[in-house]
């Protein structure tokens, strides 16, 4: 009996999403389709905050006045996506704390482009442009994500992506205009930010093995594939405007489909990377922790205070 | 060198150095809404010390733009209280730094509001809107910390008796203020003492903190006599314009 409710349950759900009726925390889901949006959206979240540390590193050297407020703003916006993506995997009833002690523990990952580290001011043009880019592309169609929170959050951080992606591009124009120095500066961290940015993806779509699910409860719209394809036909030409070069001499463009064809990704790399042996993965996640830990006295103050008022008040 | 110019210099050298030391904490908060808190105000200083020294530049008149001022003069040349410099520490004593120092700056720029020089007060009537935040922020966690467990009361103590050798030099007068009280453009330091007392004082008292006995006071930063710490604030300030000179970014 239980077992045919349950199967009812699911065609209904099912039937939801066909007619692209959003999902909200109190209705019924699959078990399967909780936890693989506690997966992703938690990721995010840590891809987020994260992704804080490699441009925070440029805060205090950013070269003049404005491009250190935008940097600052910009880091910040971040900080403010982690916050409410964490709200986000709340309403699927995980904890915030949880889901950070499992990237702590190294359970959970997050985006492995922040692995990499920004040695040079025109990293933060690079991340802008490639790694905000490559971002936009795959949330942009989080946005009519079949989950409503995650789906709301999206419409939100997807503007301010935006703001960010061109903060970058307007970072390498200016470094690809000036000296020699400057040029060789940006060219130095696109051949860097390159290649991890495709990767930023994921596997190809032969080897992803969340994607055929994920699309079918329109938690994903495309495939790995196909959202690299519209970043690479998306950037190519941005770097041929400002006169840098794509590290890739496989690159062509292909006049009858339209598109732009990639050489070979080195997957090596990037499961090395997602492993654990990124240059940075380390420290990135030392960091963090360190924060947490270095911290826990203040929320233990801010907690016994509270409790102190609220005796006081019934008092 | 003109009075004015140096009382700017001395207001923009405060909020771009606090802001940079504030600015280091971007990524390393204690919880998240804090690290966005404290990015925040290092948003607002930045942008206070980007009004300032342009208009420090403007009044010098001699072609120094804000980027000029905050990134190319000599350590001797920065006008920051040594309050500002302070390094960052633990959560308490950054809070404790940031308290002691918008306690002072809240009076500040409600008198400067009233300044005869309309640039001055346009700039005031706009800080105080976010220093009035700031002193909220500070004071209510200068109160938490404080009153809350007993590690956090001994860190928050702590940080009080280290950094309040450095509190009177917040007004420290010579004859830049002089010159100014004269035209009108500033108002006498002591009232905004007066104010900085009670607030300190009370939010003291409701955090349960002891103000230490040793009155012992540490000033120079207002005449360019700066800590060890300054050094190594210019050196990650001033990188890229030094190690790439006269370049557009």
């Amino acid at each position: 009996m239980k077992d045919i409710n349950i199967s009812e349950l699911e065609r209904k759900f099912q039937e939801k999403i066909d007619k692209d009726i959003k999902i909200e925390p109190k209705d019924w889901m699959p078990d399967d389709y909780r936890q693989t949006l506690i997966r992703q959206i938690s990721q995010h979240a840590h891809s987020e905050i994260v992704g804080m540390l490699p441009e925070g590193n440029w805060i205090t050297r950013a070269p003049n006045l404005r491009r250190k407020a935008v940097l600052l703003a910009k880091v910040q916006d971040e900080a403010g996506h982690g916050l409410y993506l964490y709200s986000s995997v709340e309403t699927l009833g995980a904890n915030r704390e949880e889901t950070i002690d499992d990237l702590h523990s190294g359970k959970a990952k997050y985006s492995s482009i922040f692995n990499y580290p920004t040695v040079s001011w025109a990293d933060m043009g690079a991340i802008g442009w490639l790694v905000d880019g490559a971002a936009i592309m795959n949330q942009v169609p989080l946005c009519r994500c079949s989950y409503g929170p995650y789906a709301r959050a999206m419409v939100r951080v997807c503007k301010e992506e935006s703001f960010h992606q061109r903060q970058g591009f307007e970072i390498m124009v200016q470094l690809a205009k000036g000296t020699p120095v400057q040029k060789e500066m940006a060219q130095d961290a696109l051949n860097r930010f390159w290649w991890p940015s495709l990767m930023m993806f994921g596997p190809n779509d032969a080897e992803s093995k969340h994607t055929a699910q994920s699309v079918k409860w329109k938690i994903k719209r495309h495939t790995n594939d196909e959202l690299r394809q519209m970043f690479v036909d998306a950037t190519v030409p941005q770097a041929e405007l400002i006169g840098l070069t794509i590290p890739d001499k496989d690159l062509k463009f292909n006049e009858e489909t339209g598109h732009y064809e990639s050489g070979a990704i080195n997957w090596d790399e990037f499961w090395e990377v997602v492993k654990g042996n990124g240059p940075c993965n380390k420290d990135r996640v030392d960091t963090r922790r360190k924060a947490k830990e270095d911290g826990m006295w203040v929320v233990e103050a801010a907690n016994a205070y509270a409790a102190k008022r609220a005796i006081r008040k019934s008092a | 060198m003109s009075a004015l110019f140096e009382y700017i210099i001395r207001l923009g050298d405060d909020s771009l150095i606090l802001g940079h030391r504030m600015s280091e904490w971007c990524g390393h908060g204690p919880i998240l809404e804090e690290d966005i808190a404290m990015t925040n105000i290092a948003l607002d200083l930045v942008g206070q010390a980007t009004s300032l020294l342009n208009y420090a530049g403007q009044v010098e008149g001699n072609g120094r733009d804000g980027d000029k001022l905050a990134f190319l003069r000599y350590d001797r040349e920065y006008k920051n209280t040594l309050l500002v410099e302070q390094p960052n520490g633990d959560f308490g004593t950054t809070i404790m730094r940031q308290f002691l120092f918008d306690a002072y700056r809240k009076p500040l720029f409600e008198k400067l509001q009233n300044s005869s020089d309309k640039q001055l007060s346009a700039i005031a009537e706009k800080s105080l809107k976010e220093t009035k935040y700031h002193l909220k922020h500070s004071s209510e966690w200068v109160i938490r910390l404080g009153d809350g467990t007993e590690e956090s009361h001994q860190r928050i103590q702590e940080a009080l008796n280290t950094l309040w050798r450095y509190s009177s030099e917040l007004f420290y007068t010579d004859e830049v203020d002089a010159t100014l009280l004269s035209q009108g453009i500033i108002t006498d330091i002591a009232e905004i003492r007066a104010e900085w007392e009670v607030t300190v004082k009370n939010v003291f008292e409701e955090a349960t903190l002891q103000i230490p006995s040793n009155n012992w006071k540490q000033e120079g930063g207002r005449k360019g006599m700066h800590s060890e710490n300054m050094g190594y604030i210019l050196a990650e300030l001033q990188y890229m314009q030094r190690a790439y000179p006269n370049m557009e970014w």
